[in-house]
């Protein structure tokens, strides 16, 4: 479980958010919402343990972030603006050596797959180079079919997406709320959860 | 250690993929050591003394061309926020990456080392010495060059930064390594100036990572 308390984030002298609070259980999903340069990145990225917070409280399975017990980094898969791809390797091995990195390795056939369901089959063995900005962003969204870290924390997921990529991402995302995942997300459009999804607006 | 492996064998790649990067150190490295013996004319005395320094700033010079990539292009793509999320600790997977910016730059430059030193007429055994002190200089230098890389990253101007900041640093592991050569030629041994390389190298090892994962934290916030 996720939360946060009385949160507050200062970028150059200038106050972006204060008082942010809310919780997160797992099956839970939380739709961050408010116009551009109110802060949902900086609160991502607080979360991610990249900034610090100027105030207020991030908690972790009871666990205050920052503190040598808090498994927060761990357990959490990031996606942010930039998609951590490298231009010369193939989706394939994009995919196997980002999980790699992150400390859960899969098989070629898994990532193969995973790339299969985000519609990249025939793509998967090409440099990332060469692909469109939308075949890129499915590439890096692949790790949500491959990875198994209870919380996401997706920056505008939709971005660049067509709208069958979207209805797919958005599947992907009730699939691992069923399995007792959480997510938290950033968007500026309207996403379908069936009524699984909360929201919070950021910002006055 | 399989996150180890994998940014070790990821970088691998890249540079398979990119050879031309690979090839300008060692391409500058031939080039600056072969510069010498043209301008100052081949009277051995002369090249035999000079050899050691000249080598030695060669792969210096060689090593610090590749720093200013070695966290720059993760940085900018995303990557690095992804390795600070690992399960594996940022100092290990900065060691890997040290470790393969060591193949790709100061392995290729002390196997070549040998080669170069034909031109300035050293024997074997120097020849040997020479390449015992690269062999454990030139990590020495990929250690504390990814220190300076690590501060400097994302600064306007980082690459000029980085040499300037550097340099002073490599001054150590230049001082030792082309005096284990000298200490050769003039037959004094080379033991000493090798240990305290050794030294060097298993200190800047074993800080030199976890240096560079507190800068890089600060290079994301």
């Amino acid at each position: 479980m996720l939360s946060v308390s009385n949160l507050s984030c200062v970028r150059a002298d200038h106050t972006l958010f204060s008082g942010v609070g809310f919780d997160l259980a797992p099956g839970e999903c939380l739709h961050l919402e408010g116009g551009n340069g109110v802060g949902k990145t900086s609160l991502l990225r607080i979360l991610a343990g990249f900034a610090p917070a100027a105030q207020g409280q991030v908690r972790w399975q009871g666990e205050l972030l920052g503190s040598s017990a808090c498994r927060l980094a761990q357990d959490l898969l990031y996606l942010g603006h930039q998609l951590a791809l490298k231009e010369e390797l193939n989706a394939v091995e994009n995919l196997q050596a980002g999980a790699a990195i992150a400390g859960t390795p899969v098989m070629r056939e898994a990532a193969l797959a995973a790339l299969q369901q985000l519609g990249l089959g025939s793509r998967a063995t090409l440099p990332v180079r060469v692909l469109s900005q939308g075949q890129k962003r499915r590439v890096a969204l692949a790790r949500l079919a491959v990875q198994t870290q209870p919380l996401w924390l997706l920056d505008e997921p939709f971005v660049a997406l067509d709208g069958p990529a979207q209805q797919l991402v958005v599947s992907l995302m009730q699939a691992h709320l069923a399995r007792g995942g959480m997510v938290l997300f950033t968007s500026h459009q309207p996403v379908d959860f069936g009524g699984r999804s909360r929201s919070y607006r950021l910002g006055a | 250690m399989s996150a180890f492996m994998a940014v070790l064998q990821r970088d691998l790649q890249l540079a398979l993929r990119r050879k031309s990067e690979v090839l300008t150190a060692v391409f500058f490295f031939v080039v600056v050591a072969t510069l010498f013996p043209l301008a100052i004319g081949p009277e051995p005395e002369t090249l035999r003394k000079i050899a050691p320094g000249i080598l030695w700033v060669g792969a210096m010079l060689a090593s610090l061309l590749s720093l200013g990539r070695l966290f720059a292009p993760d940085y900018h793509d995303g990557s690095l926020e992804q390795m600070a999320l690992s399960q594996a600790p940022l100092p290990v997977l900065v060691a890997a990456k040290v470790t393969a910016h060591w193949l790709l730059s100061g392995l290729p430059l002390t196997l070549l080392s040998p080669l170069l030193a034909l031109q300035f007429g050293l024997d074997g055994p120097t020849m040997g010495v020479l390449l015992l002190s690269l062999l454990l200089g030139t990590p020495l230098l990929s250690f504390i060059g990814a220190v300076g890389a690590a501060l400097t990253l994302g600064v306007r101007g980082g690459e000029v930064l980085l040499s300037l900041l550097v340099l002073p640093l490599y001054i150590p592991a230049l001082v030792f390594g082309s005096g284990a050569v000298e200490a050769q030629q003039s037959g004094l041994g080379y033991s000493a100036h090798v240990s305290i390389l050794m030294a060097m190298l298993l200190m800047a090892g074993f800080f030199g990572p976890w240096a560079c994962a507190v800068a890089l934290r600060i290079a994301l916030e």
